[in-house]
């Protein structure tokens, strides 16, 4: 065949050979047993129709395509984010596999999770036995100051009681009785990866400073707890620390993962690194209040804070956008005394600046966006602020009293009067509503790229470009770095947007002779 | 006074559902506020309070929402007799699913909605037959029920079954703050049953709480739905239930159960005359053999 080591190709553009396309036609032809491509292209052309879609939203006992993923995930990242803390998943060894996979796809780093691989004996018998045994293991192993446990389906069906188990391992003397080991129940079933990561929090904070509140009252260290929820963008965790830092602010940052996911290659292998610490987290109750970054996320750990540390958590939005930053900082100056720092009205004022200069080519433009409830949230808020129009917004795990928040956000503008919101709803739902109303672009994750494909196959005037903005992105790389918290996340953004209209307006007016009027040298 | 959650355990069809709606009708009567919880897919924990066939359970609304997360908590709680707060976890049909993980996610629903109000003096939770696995042991796993009685007669197999329910608590004793209560004999009239069950009681670690006479009216109430102290408040059994509800009330005998092993059981029920001494010298002998010999 024609590959050689000299010039060795991978699938594309090897399979574009002649020898590999005969080979690939005669499999198709004598093998595949499939139906005429007429018959293909009238089913793919019936799937795009206003017909299909309805069919499609009746559509009851199954998903494709889930814009969401399970519990365990999120507590895994979670448990990330603590000092020398290693996630511990209680449960079979595959859904492990997966949640390492699914981030080191996303964030190109090595994650370390261990599970306890229970098997069928551990289904039938209950899974104390490979607790034991885990816990001890795991801690001789690596070494870890923390073992943070959540659970994946099959220890929730049998009904395994973490608390027990957890405390019978230590009564056992498979780790010591000091040794911390919060833990959450987090089914995958029920929920999604961001209920998994909320749940984890709660178990953690709970863990460390539920039996110890007597010496402990709001204000007293004069901290701010800052909570970010199921967060991926590393900017994120950056960006509101620098302007904590700005404002002169002391603060907490409970669950900073931001270290371990991205460590340098300078010859050293680092299991562990950065991360709140067991300290902060001990002495977190007396912090002034909490602030919950992603407070739709977060319905969990808001309860507990305030019931428990008596904290008044602000009824604030997503640090998003223009106008929820600016609620953010306010409330933020508000809270602990400290003035808006120069640096960070300046940094407003740019973002102002840019808004304007790009705002003629964003103005009217329709997005179709999905993601989680919190992102999605602040990323139609701000398609709003800049005159872009959301049209199609989905999100598979968001609740009634979120959509109905939705709406109302949308309603207070006019750039969201013929925007629709769908909840519960897979990206197979959402390729139908890009077909029969198109907008300009999609944002979302890397899943979006299939849509994408479809959207083409029927033909160029249909085809949607996805602007990835969210998780996972397992496509390209390096772009968990940037930042969409925050005035510097609204540059990111903003920039990400206007330069992907303009590289649009390229790819269709560079037809030579035909589109070229408008093919400018200045946008 | 602070909330007590109790779990009621005991052999299939010894008389728990019935004996815990009287009892609850009873502390009820007494003016506790007082919540039910069936963790039995049968869902029969509560139909002497709300005079029904069966009230909607929680996981029947469920699968009817699509979700447990698109119900609200007023869909499933009823209230009856007394003001007492009522509600089914319900479960799958015979067969199929899991009813365990059905109980485990009825309780963190009600959890989650807040049902568990701070008026609240008791909690009962009547839960199917065996602890069969760890579903059924939700309710006395951490922050749930710390108190459990079995309810039990004076036959062997609802003894074996006390015995084996003091097992499943063990294994969450000694990591949490569950712990048996009593034991509650409802009468089958067998003989010398209340010294049998005081004998056994106390070889487990802990008391019998309560003696409860065998009554055809609990039967006359049961036709109508209803709890003897709702039907007949003056009636005879209406006054044992109340004794049984100030003993609950209270009672602070609580104990790591000590089970005992087949053995030990079957030489109480030998004592008792419940069990004759086995003859092992017939074992795997046929009717031909025998004649023979």
């Amino acid at each position: 065949m024609s590959q050689s080591v000299e010039n060795i190709k991978p699938s594309y553009p090897l399979f574009r050979d002649e020898d590999y396309k005969e080979n690939l036609a005669n499999k198709k032809a004598k093998y595949e047993e499939c139906h005429p491509k007429k018959k293909i292209d009238e089913i793919f052309e019936w799937t795009t129709t206003k017909e299909y879609q309805e069919l499609n939203f009746k559509r009851e006992a199954l998903t494709i395509n889930p814009a969401k993923a399970c519990q365990p995930l999120g507590a895994v990242l979670c448990a990330l984010g603590f000092e020398k803390t290693l996630p511990y998943v209680h449960g079979s060894q595959g859904c492990v596999a997966y949640f390492r996979t699914y981030f080191n796809r996303h964030f190109k780093e090595p994650i370390a999770c261990v599970s306890d691989s229970m098997t069928e004996d551990a289904a039938v018998f209950g899974g104390q036995k490979n607790m034991f045994a885990g816990l001890e293991n795991a801690k001789a192993l690596y070494k870890p100051d923390m073992l943070a446990v959540s659970t994946t389906c099959m220890a929730e069906v049998i009904g395994d009681d973490l608390n027990a188990f957890i405390g019978n391992a230590k009564k056992d003397g498979r780790v010591p009785d000091d040794f911390p080991t919060p833990f959450a129940h987090t089914p995958s079933f029920v929920g999604s990866h961001v209920t998994g990561w909320d749940n984890m929090m709660e178990g953690i904070l709970r863990y460390f400073t539920l039996n110890h509140m007597e010496d402990k009252a709001p204000g007293k260290n004069g901290k701010l707890n800052v909570i970010p929820g199921f967060e991926t963008y590393l900017g994120n965790f950056r960006a509101i620390k620098r302007m904590l830092k700005e404002m002169d602010v002391d603060f907490t940052l409970l669950s900073d993962p931001e270290e371990v996911l991205d460590t340098p290659a300078d010859g050293e292998f680092r299991m562990y690194a950065g991360g709140t610490t067991q300290a902060e987290v001990k002495d977190a109750p007396n912090g002034i209040t909490t602030m919950l970054l992603q407070p739709w996320q977060s319905v969990k750990t808001k309860k507990y804070v305030t019931n428990t540390w008596q904290h008044e958590v602000p009824e604030l939005n997503i640090p998003m956008g223009l106008t929820w930053t600016d609620e953010w900082l306010m409330k933020v100056s508000e809270l602990t005394g400290k003035p808006i720092a120069a640096s960070l009205e300046k940094e407003r004022g740019r973002l102002v600046d840019m808004i304007t200069d790009s705002h003629a080519w964003l103005h009217g433009k329709r997005y179709a966006l999905w993601g989680d409830p919190d992102f999605v949230m602040g990323m139609a808020k701000f398609l709003l602020e800049l005159g872009a129009e959301p049209r199609h917004i989905l999100c598979h795990n968001a609740n009634k009293r979120w959509r109905k928040a939705m709406i109302k956000i949308l309603e207070d503008s006019p750039y969201g009067k013929d925007c629709e919101v769908h909840t519960g709803k897979d990206l197979w739902h959402m390729r139908s509503l890009v077909f029969t109303d198109k907008p300009d672009f999609m944002i979302g994750n890397s899943y979006g790229k299939f849509i994408q494909r479809d959207t083409l196959t029927k033909g160029k005037e249909h085809e949607v470009p996805l602007i990835r903005i969210g998780f996972p992105i397992f496509d390209r790389h390096h772009l968990h770095r940037d930042t969409t918290l925050g005035y510097e996340g609204a540059m990111y953004i903003l920039k990400t947007l206007v330069n992907a209209v303009l590289e649009r307006l390229d790819e269709d007016t560079r037809g030579m002779g035909a589109t070229d009027y408008n093919y400018d040298l200045i946008r | 006074m602070a909330l007590r959650q109790c779990a009621i355990y005991g052999k299939g069809g010894i008389g728990k559902s019935t004996t815990t709606q009287n009892l609850v009708a009873a502390l009820a009567e007494a003016g506790k506020k007082v919540m039910i919880v069936g963790c039995d897919p049968k869902a029969d924990s509560t139909r002497l309070m709300l005079h029904s066939k069966a009230q909607n359970t929680i996981m029947e609304m469920a699968a009817e929402a699509g979700t447990v997360e698109d119900l609200e908590l007023e869909d499933v709680l009823r209230i009856g007799y007394g003001d007492t707060k009522c509600v089914e976890s319900g479960g799958p049909e015979p067969g199929v699913g899991c009813a365990g993980r059905g109980v485990i996610t009825a309780i963190n629903f009600l959890e989650e909605e807040g049902a568990y109000d701070e008026d609240l003096d008791f909690v009962f939770y009547d839960v199917l037959g065996d602890v069969v696995c760890g579903g059924f042991a939700m309710p006395i796993r951490e922050n749930k029920a710390q108190e459990i009685y079995i309810v039990v007669s004076g036959e062997m197999m609802a003894m074996y079954a006390a015995n084996n329910i003091s097992k499943g608590i063990v294994k969450y004793a000694n990591s949490g703050g569950v712990r048996l209560a009593g034991l509650i004999c409802n009468s089958r009239n067998t003989d010398r049953e209340d010294d049998l069950i005081e004998a056994l009681a106390t070889k487990l670690g802990s008391q019998m709480i309560h003696f409860i006479p065998r009554d055809n009216a609990v039967q006359r109430a049961e036709i109508r739905r209803m709890t003897v102290i709702e039907y007949d408040p003056t009636a005879k059994q209406a006054d044992e239930y109340r004794a049984l509800a100030q003993k609950i009330i209270a009672n602070d005998k609580l104990a790591i159960p000590t089970p005992i092993t087949m053995d030990e059981l079957e030489d109480l029920l030998m004592e008792f005359g419940i069990l004759e001494e086995e003859d092992t010298s017939i074992v795997g002998k046929t009717a031909a053999e025998e004649a023979v010999a």
